[in-house]
């Protein structure tokens, strides 16, 4: 055997290493080109909890009127999982949260909120992920942050939990509050 | 008060723990006994002071401090006191704690256990293992101290351990599956040992072997632990999911199983002994790597209870440093030599070498899977998610192919293996196999498949053949049959439980996919539903409060086709505290299947979706498991046993013998020293 072959072994994990380091570093601040632009305008059927009802549809003024919080999910992603006892949180302080379910199935989605709870206020089903093409979804979960005027303020990418929301959003709600005073 | 005492106890461990990895390592260089001796003591002592700790932490959740951050997030009032204890390591402080202390008794055991290690050589095992424990005690003392407090106003109620959690599976998972974690870091500690002094040979590879078995049946049993517990607890009738976390604690074992093989191998040649080696370094390595996917973030899934990003960074540092620097000693001091083999290509060496190769690819297919929807993510080519198709794919050939070599090893013996002599019987196992595979293919469904015929062929061959060791293994020791087995040492049995396990787990997985029917009905109070010769009748949900939770009881009553009817309860749980819904399969379990329901959501009149499922052989995977772990228990046991044996006397003629036959080298005339140029 040569030498330089058991040195593949340290090479490799050399490679993964790396790999994983800029993982890490990927996790924080994505800025999203679409901050400070208007919520995408769209129009989608809303997920009802009921099967046999008929679906309504809901298009962007839907967020307009106050300060929303927008969470893209999905019953297939597990990340979603970690962060929905976070999101029945919010949903009890009483904070507008919307859904949008993405490259979902609506029986699966619907599944998955009766055995966790819905803390959505509407659910906007879009099941081919053409409205997160429009929000440049990267991978659920995506949580935005429209303003009053349907103006998004933030994007935060992956599991919202408190530590996100006491650092960066509680902040930026209360400057958009004060910016609606006047 | 306690719990700072607590805190004090974990930063004397570290004290301790740092004092063990280097005080006693510089001894084996400048060769001073005394130094070396420290080893020992400074193990007893770090153990001492890590139960300290655990058991303060333990106090803190019995006596439902709340002050204490940790026990607020996931104890309550409310929770029953087994739950209480459990939920010490029901989330990432808790459970690192559980990992440090397993690490320290592992660490106990070498110390008290050292057999015919050389002093300089234990003191370098320890300080190994000790250097393993600062990095870990160092992460719990920086990013994850359990005993932080919440003053001045500590909550008056907790916010109770996440109810999934409150199982009895989930009692007794992590702390049996983080034995077999942590308990490879002792054949790591030798190989480490090893690669210092720069002599690898069949006596190190021996010494090597019941470490390892242990920590493997630990590891085999906690895997099949959480299998089971997935199965009842989560609810969805599935009994292995690939999730990253599982796939984390699958690794280790696939390369864990390759290196015992492969000691096999190297305890009895000398030969092979790089590859031993870089299996030992690479299955503790995997241990430590599954630790850091699951608590980095960096892969979430549903056992990924704490992702931080910070944690992930101290991780992924330890993680370069430990396998990194292990990796390049390696490189730098494992036997390059290629030493002249003094095995035939049809020599069980050579089977079992193929084998350690077949569950090495299997375990590069397992780690590819989990990473590969990461670095697809990474190089910007979107998400994808790698599911079972993939890794059924590759893996079901894998294991099939393991099985058929299996099967061959096990009849061949060691370094002059002449399948010639053995054509004829061979050829006869392998026709009953296909006869009996394509039998229960056509006996078992209604249209032929291949892949039953297939896999129950192979299925029968692994048992045969290990049935037939046996028997001329036994005829060996004795001309009457009952009486050879009788003599047949632990170990022998051992390795052909495990073998036939294995087929079991086959027979399980193969079963559970094919003759597994569901259906997710609807349900009024006095619906009727027929399955698989089942009639289920609906009788009903009606409110029972818990300890913690208000269930929604659901009452089945089944009749089978023996006409028994038995009563089935499914629940759907609320638990109070975090509001969080739960929801309780009913099981009726059995030999060839299991009776499955679970309650789905209220309808209102009454009515309720409801889950029925009859699974077909789903206990033989887990019986299997069982099977394994137990061969490995019953290697481990006669093992000792004949150390001891050794160590007061000579072993006897009749365990040279036994030795010989079951290709055990404790004696073995050719046992060929590797030593290092």
């Amino acid at each position: 055997m040569k030498r330089w072959l058991l040195f593949l072994p340290l090479l490799a994990f050399i490679g993964l290493g790396a790999f994983f380091l800029r993982e890490l570093d990927s996790d924080h601040a994505v800025p999203s080109a679409l901050v400070s632009h208007r919520f995408p305008d769209f129009s989608a059927p809303l997920l009802s909890l009921k099967p046999q009802q008929t679906a309504q549809t809901a298009n962007a003024s839907a967020l307009k009127g106050q300060i929303s919080l927008v969470n893209v999910w999905a019953s297939w992603c597990p990340s979603c999982a970690v962060e929905h006892p976070f999101l029945m949180k919010l949903a009890r302080q009483k904070v507008p949260l919307f859904g949008v379910n993405y490259k979902d199935q609506r029986d699966r989605a619907r599944q998955w909120l009766e055995k966790r709870g819905n803390p959505y206020r509407m659910i906007f089903v879009d099941e081919k992920g053409l409205l997160g093409i429009d929000l440049g979804v990267r991978g659920a979960p995506e949580t935005f942050l429209v303003d009053a005027k349907g103006v998004i303020r933030y994007k935060h990418e992956g599991v919202l939990d408190a530590s996100v929301w006491n650092d960066e959003l509680v902040p930026l709600v209360a400057q958009l509050r004060a910016e609606q005073i006047p | 008060m306690i719990p700072e005492l607590g805190h004090i106890a974990l930063i004397l461990s570290f004290c301790l723990a740092l004092v063990l990895g280097v005080v006693p390592l510089l001894g084996s260089y400048r060769a001073r006994p005394d130094w070396q001796a420290l080893a020992r003591p400074l193990a007893v002592g770090q153990f001492v002071f890590v139960l300290l700790a655990f058991l303060v932490l333990m106090q803190a959740f019995v006596a439902g401090d709340f002050s204490v951050a940790y026990v607020a997030n996931n104890s309550g009032t409310q929770l029953p006191l087994i739950y209480r204890i459990s939920a010490v390591w029901g989330a990432h402080e808790g459970s690192l704690l559980l990992w440090v202390l397993i690490l320290s008794g592992w660490t106990l055991a070498v110390a008290v256990f050292p057999g015919p290690l050389p002093a300089h050589t234990l003191a370098r095992v320890l300080a190994v293992m000790g250097l393993v424990s600062v990095g870990f005690q160092l992460f719990v003392l920086l990013t994850s101290n359990p005993f932080s407090r919440v003053l001045p106003w500590p909550p008056a109620e907790g916010a109770e351990l996440n109810p999934l959690l409150q199982d009895i599976g989930l009692v007794i998972h992590p702390p049996i599956l983080y034995m077999g974690y942590v308990g490879f870091s002792v054949v790591f500690a030798l190989a480490i040992a090893a690669l210092l002094e720069g002599k690898v040979d069949a006596s190190w590879a021996r010494w090597s072997r019941p470490w390892t078995l242990v920590a493997w049946v630990f590891l085999t049993l906690g895997i099949a632990l959480g299998s089971w517990w997935a199965y009842y607890e989560l609810g969805w009738g599935g009994w292995w999911f690939w999730d990253p976390v599982e796939n984390a604690s699958f690794m280790p074992w696939l390369l864990a199983t390759a290196l015992l093989h492969s000691l096999a191998v190297t305890a009895r040649q000398g030969v092979l002994s790089s590859w031993t080696l870089l299996l030992a370094i690479g299955t503790f390595s995997l241990s430590l790597l599954g630790t850091f996917l699951v608590r980095s973030g960096v892969l979430t899934s549903v056992h990924a209870f704490a992702s931080d990003p910070a944690r992930g960074l101290f991780i992924l540092l330890f993680l370069v440093v430990v396998v990194g620097s292990s990796l390049l000693l390696f490189a730098l001091r494992a036997p390059a030599v290629a030493v002249r083999w003094r095995f035939t290509l049809l020599s069980r060496e050579m089977f079992l070498i193929a084998n350690t190769a077949v569950f090495s690819v299997a375990c590069a297919t397992v780690l590819l899977g989990t990473l590969y929807p990461l670095m697809i993510d990474a190089l910007g080519l979107g998400k994808i998610s790698v599911g079972p198709p993939f890794f059924n794919t590759f893996l079901v050939p894998l294991t099939l192919l393991a099985a058929f070599m299996l099967g061959l090893g096990v009849v061949t013996s060691w370094q002059q293996g002449r399948l010639q002599q053995q054509v004829r019987p061979l050829c006869g196992t392998a026709l009953v196999s296909c006869a009996a595979g394509a039998l229960v293919a056509f006996v078992s469904n209604e249209a032929f498949e291949v892949r039953v015929a297939l896999v129950m062929t192979l299925v029968v061959w692994v048992v045969l053949m290990s049935l037939g060791a046996l028997v001329s293994q036994s005829r060996r020791e004795a001309d009457r049959l009952l009486v050879g087995l009788g003599r047949l040492p632990g170990r022998v049995w051992g390795m052909h439980l495990a073998h036939i396990g294995l087929a079991v787990v086959m027979v399980g997985i193969l079963m559970v996919s094919l003759h597994s029917s569901g259906k997710d009905v609807r349900m009024k109070p006095g619906d009727q539903l027929q399955l698989e010769g089942y009639s289920f009748r609906f009788e009903g949900v009606r409110r029972r409060p818990g300890p913690n939770y208000i269930a929604n009881y659901g009452s089945l009553r089944i009749v089978g086709p023996q006409g028994v009817p038995m009563l089935m309860h499914p629940e759907k749980r609320l638990y109070t505290a975090s509001r969080s819904v739960l929801t309780e399969a009913a099981i009726v379990p059995g030999l060839f299947r299991d009776i499955y329901v679970a309650l789905g959501e209220d309808l209102g009149e009454g009515a309720w979706a409801v889950r029925i499922q009859i699974k077909a052989f789903v206990r033989w995977i887990w019986g299997g498991a069982l099977l394994m772990a137990l061969g490995g228990a019953l290697c481990v046991a006669s093992r000792c046993r004949q150390r001891r044996g050794q160590t007061s006397a000579a072993p006897s003629a009749d365990a040279a013998a036994a030795s010989l036959a079951a290709g055990q080298s404790a004696d073995a005339p050719l046992a060929a020293q590797v030593a290092r140029s």
